[in-house]
């Protein structure tokens, strides 16, 4: 049967594509595996050539597939699931790419993209390695093909598709409308009732998240050139595999780091955690793979120049790759359900993922201890006055470090398997922050040293000589900060602040000891102090983070007075302040004046201005938190924050609820007799009528030239003993009149003069008003992050470092000059 | 043994150690009953609003305060109290995590945790929900 207005062309085009990147790719791990098998040059050759044609077959299927997605979602195809889904005709151009992977078939099409790309760079230039090294991105490029494929084998099913039919997914199955009353089938023009898709996640209508994803997942697709490399190491039992592969983990150190900061800074200006880092499990399982993929470059760079802690290398790039497919299944398989704010359910892939696990854990791990005894590796010992027994030890923290997050992250997995129940601790940050503080101590540390030494051993007296100006520097500068920064972060008990101050010294030593190695060691030669500029970033990450996170403030602090609640130790849950429309309200430092706000013009997003004035300066700005309404159901909504940046803190401002009076406002004004001198009752107190002015010389109120004005001078007595005055009128002009109300916001009451009733008695009928909020209200949650730049600057700075050292390692590894070649004993 | 190697089994202790002391910080998925026998510990539990029962909130009195009535996987019910914002859309919302404790027969909630089906991907009951109210409308 033919649908009205349906356009089939495109999704039958993108299955065919799904179909031959999946071939593609398994035509190419069996060729590549073949070639780096057989030793013949000539039979090498055609292997190879056979593999690459399959290679860049199954690259154009990838291209072909996001396109056709893409192409799908901006010409508003809503017959297919994914467009209805992920997209709406409002949506604003630029979030296209988000809308391509919102999903989680999108986001694999990404990572398979990335594959693509890399796989292309290491056909051009990894040499004898190419055969090794791409038989493991093409075995996983076949493993994401299946996510993709969206078939059912024996009633599993294998893989989502994103070129599914909303038609043939039932949706429309429990929707009569849609139901054909002859045939009780699908109507001929059931696509002219879909007007529209369901959109966007509205937390994911934001610029970072147009950018974020495709960093975060070239940083994901990346950790496997390490693993390959080790792999290829592995089978062909050779070493040559260490030199290459250094840049390569320096550039999925760089990648990786920017993606899950770039993920930071979303949580940021998006999501109203109130922070960048939550320790939330989504956040954990991008940051243990960078902290394992970290480690492994130390030990790669100890083993090119000293011979040592190549097994630890191989390990650390295993698990590595390793864990990124596991963070894969943490995310995607729902098993973090109760415990993540933001991880995918639905879709229940979770054997698949598994499997992908599988197919990389069990025969890298195979081929590790099989080969473990013949990996080369040094009997002496090394010395603890040599630079790569403190990169080794430094690698460990990292590598048990990692351990321990993904362990606490694994929880739920361990519940599904043993059945237990056990939740998150009751403060799931503190439960992170209190271990991980002793490892940015020790890094922190071993970072600021480490360089002062020398591979193999160190004159103890140079060594000394050389830090000493360093560690004073340092010790004055964390010493300042401690002392003036004010930094009284002692809720949890003043052995955790110690820990703080310990953890500054350490960040500042690790800047001021790295800054000064480019100066000292390296004489300012920029091309080759890429390590120690990305240590000097590092430094100024942990620095960032401690500064802002000890000394965040809450700004919202509750000042009516009203305390129902019970302060706990962690957090004074008074965070948010309610503001009246126009109402200067007391917060803190500040005055805030909620004064306007705006729809803007596809009725989607809202803001509201809001005036700040500081108290000691007299210094105002405005700022524009919005609240952006969702297509996918009625009335759901999500606020977006606003900040106004200082050089040493962000103002940080969300809406945490808000309340529109038109919508609101059902009552009516009720009539008053009161002569002067007398008083009337309201609900929260009262008001009395003190005298009635015709035309007076000052009056608040605009009359036009030619009115007369009678306004009634009045004060309202509230419960709470606060006084108002008020002075409400009528304009008389001829025949015609105007009324002047006045209200008392505060009291949410509105007073009238209707008219003059007894002219004789002087009775005068007034009208009050109470509404149950009369006026647009907001509720806010605003913080102080102090030096928060300090993080972004540091991030900005380690990434340029390691993009430095990417460079550097590129050219040496061409020039062959610098080749040392490490005395090696084979134990 | 290297020094390495003493090194490496001195931290991996210490990992171990920090493990294990994680056990003693966690808390427990319970029900209000179970709850409710280890009064003032901290608990999490999965409920939903009970939407019978009054759900208040009222910025303009306290913005800080928020009571309804949840509904255990269970089935049994109890007054939760939240001091905070309520967040948003929680409403619609078809299950919540609820950590916090019981006193004096009320659940002090100190952190909710949101599972809305609109905003849960591939969930073909929100989508149909959507498609008819959608169609409803025109």
């Amino acid at each position: 049967m033919n649908y009205t207005g349906e356009h089939l062309f495109p999704g039958q085009a993108g299955h065919f594509f799904v179909i031959l990147s999946l071939v593609a790719s398994l035509v190419a791990t069996i060729a590549y595996f073949k070639a780096n098998k057989v030793s013949i040059p000539e039979e090498k050759q055609s292997w190879i050539r056979m593999a690459r044609t399959a290679f860049i077959l199954e690259c154009i299927s990838v291209v072909a597939i996001i396109g056709l997605v893409a192409f799908i979602i901006s010409q508003h195809y809503f017959e297919y699931k994914y467009a209805y889904q992920h997209s709406d005709r409002s949506m604003e151009a630029k979030y296209l790419l988000s809308c391509i992977w919102e999903g989680q078939e999108g986001s694999f099409m990404l990572w398979s993209f990335w594959h693509c790309v890399l796989g292309l760079i290491l056909i051009k230039t990894s040499k004898q390695h190419e055969a090794g090294v791409m038989t493991v991105i093409s075995l996983a490029q076949f493993c994401i093909a299946t996510m993709l494929l969206g078939i059912y084998v024996f009633n599993i099913k294998i893989g989502i598709n994103p070129f599914t039919l909303m038609r043939n997914e039932g949706f429309f199955d429990n929707a009569p409308v849609f139901k054909d009353v002859l045939t009780g089938g699908l109507r001929k023009d059931y696509l002219s009732l879909i007007r529209d898709g369901s959109g966007l996640n509205t937390l994911l209508q934001n610029y970072w998240m147009v950018i974020h994803p495709p960093v975060l997942f070239l940083g994901f697709a990346s950790t496997i050139v390490p693993f390959a490399f080790a792999y290829s190491g592995l089978v062909n039992k050779s070493e040559g595999w260490v030199k290459p592969a250094i840049p390569w983990a320096a550039f999925s150190g760089a990648i990786l780091g920017t993606g899950i900061m770039m993920g930071a800074a979303w949580a940021y200006e998006a999501l109203n955690f109130g922070g960048y880092w939550a320790w939330d499990p989504v956040e954990n399982a991008s940051l243990v793979p960078w902290l394992v993929i970290v480690a492994g470059l130390h030990t790669n760079i100890v083993y090119k120049s000293t011979g040592h802690s190549l097994r630890a290398t191989y390990l650390f790039y295993i698990l590595g790759f390793i864990l990124i497919i596991y963070s894969t299944f943490l995310t995607r398989s729902g098993i973090l359900g109760d415990t993540s704010v933001h991880a995918f359910t639905g879709a229940d892939m979770t054997w698949q993922l598994l499997s992908f696990i599988i197919v990389f854990t069990i025969p890298s791990f195979y081929l590790y201890f099989k080969n473990y005894k013949s990996i080369p590796t040094i009997r002496k010992e090394e010395s603890s006055y040599s630079r790569e027994f403190w990169m080794f030890i430094g690698a460990l923290v990292l590598l048990l470090s990692a351990v321990v997050i993904i362990a606490k992250t694994s929880v739920p997995v361990f519940n599904k398997v043993f059945g237990t129940s056990i939740a998150p601790p009751e403060d799931i940050k503190l439960s992170y922050n209190q271990v991980q503080i002793y490892v940015a101590i020790l890094i922190g540390i071993f970072t600021a040293v480490t360089q002062y030494l020398k591979y193999k051993d160190t004159p103890k007296g140079v060594f000394g000589k050389k830090i000493f100006i360093p560690t004073l520097i340092s010790l004055v500068i964390s010493l300042i900060i401690s002392i003036f920064g004010s930094i009284h972060y002692d809720e949890h008990g003043i052995g955790y602040l110690a820990a703080i101050h310990m953890a500054i010294f350490a960040a500042v030593y690790a800047i001021v000891a790295n800054a000064s190695y480019i100066w000292i060691a390296l004489k300012g030669k920029i091309k080759s102090a890429g390590a120690s500029i990305a240590h000097v970033g590092f430094g100024l990450v942990l620095l960032g983070v401690l500064l802002s996170s000890a000394k965040k403030d809450v700004l919202s602090k509750n000042t009516t007075g009203i305390a129902l609640f019970e302060k706990t130790k962690t957090e004074d849950p008074a965070e948010n302040l309610t503001l009246f429309k126009g109402l200067k309200t007391d917060m803190g430092k500040y005055h805030v004046t909620y004064s306007r706000d705006t729809v803007e013009e596809n009725g989607k997003k809202r803001y509201f201005q809001l005036d700040f004035e500081e108290k000691a300066t007299g210094k105002t700005f405005s700022l524009f938190p919005d609240v952006l309404k969702s297509n996918r159901e009625e009335g759901s909504q999500s606020a977006n924050p606003d900040k106004k940046h200082y050089l040493n803190k962000d103002i940080f401002v969300y809406v945490s609820s808000f309340l529109d009076a038109s919508l609101n406002d059902t009552t009516s004004f009720q009539p008053r007799d009161m002569k002067v001198g007398d008083t009337t009752f309201f609900s929260n107190g009262f008001m009395v009528l003190n005298k009635v002015d015709v035309n007076p010389p000052n009056n608040k109120r605009q009359v036009l030239p030619g009115e007369t004005a009678m306004m009634l001078n009045m004060t309202v007595f509230a419960k709470n003993g606060i006084r108002y005055d008020v002075t409400p009128g009528i304009v008389i002009n001829g025949n015609t009149f105007r009324n002047l109300e006045d209200s008392v916001l505060a009291q949410n009451l509105v007073i009238r003069f209707n008219k003059v009733k007894d002219e004789k008695k002087g009775v005068l009928e007034i009208g009050v008003k109470e509404g149950k909020s009369l006026n647009d209200i907001v509720t806010l949650k605003v913080y102080e992050f102090p030096f928060i730049n300090v993080l972004w600057i540091g991030v900005i700075i380690m990434v340029i470092g390691f993009v430095i050292s990417v460079v550097y390692r590129v050219k040496t590894g061409k020039s062959k000059k610098s080749v040392t070649k490490p005395q090696m004993v084979k134990s | 043994m290297k020094k390495t190697h003493i090194i490496a089994l001195v931290f991996i202790a210490i990992a171990i150690a920090v493990l294990i002391s994680y056990i003693g910080d966690v808390s427990t998925y319970d029900s209000f009953a179970s709850a409710q026998k280890k009064e003032g510990k901290f608990v999490r539990l999965a409920a939903k609003i009970d939407k019978s029962k009054p759900f208040v909130y009222d910025p303009v009195k306290d913005p800080n305060y928020l009571a309804f009535t949840a509904i255990d996987t269970l089935g049994n019910t109890m007054e939760v109290v939240y001091h905070n914002t309520k967040p948003t859309d929680m409403e619609k919302s078809e299950r919540l995590v609820l950590g916090g404790k019981v006193k004096d027969g009320k659940f002090e909630c100190k952190d909710i945790l949101l599972k809305c089906p609109s905003k849960y991907k591939d969930n073909p009951d929100a989508i149909k929900h959507d498609l008819d109210a959608a169609t409803k409308n025109d």
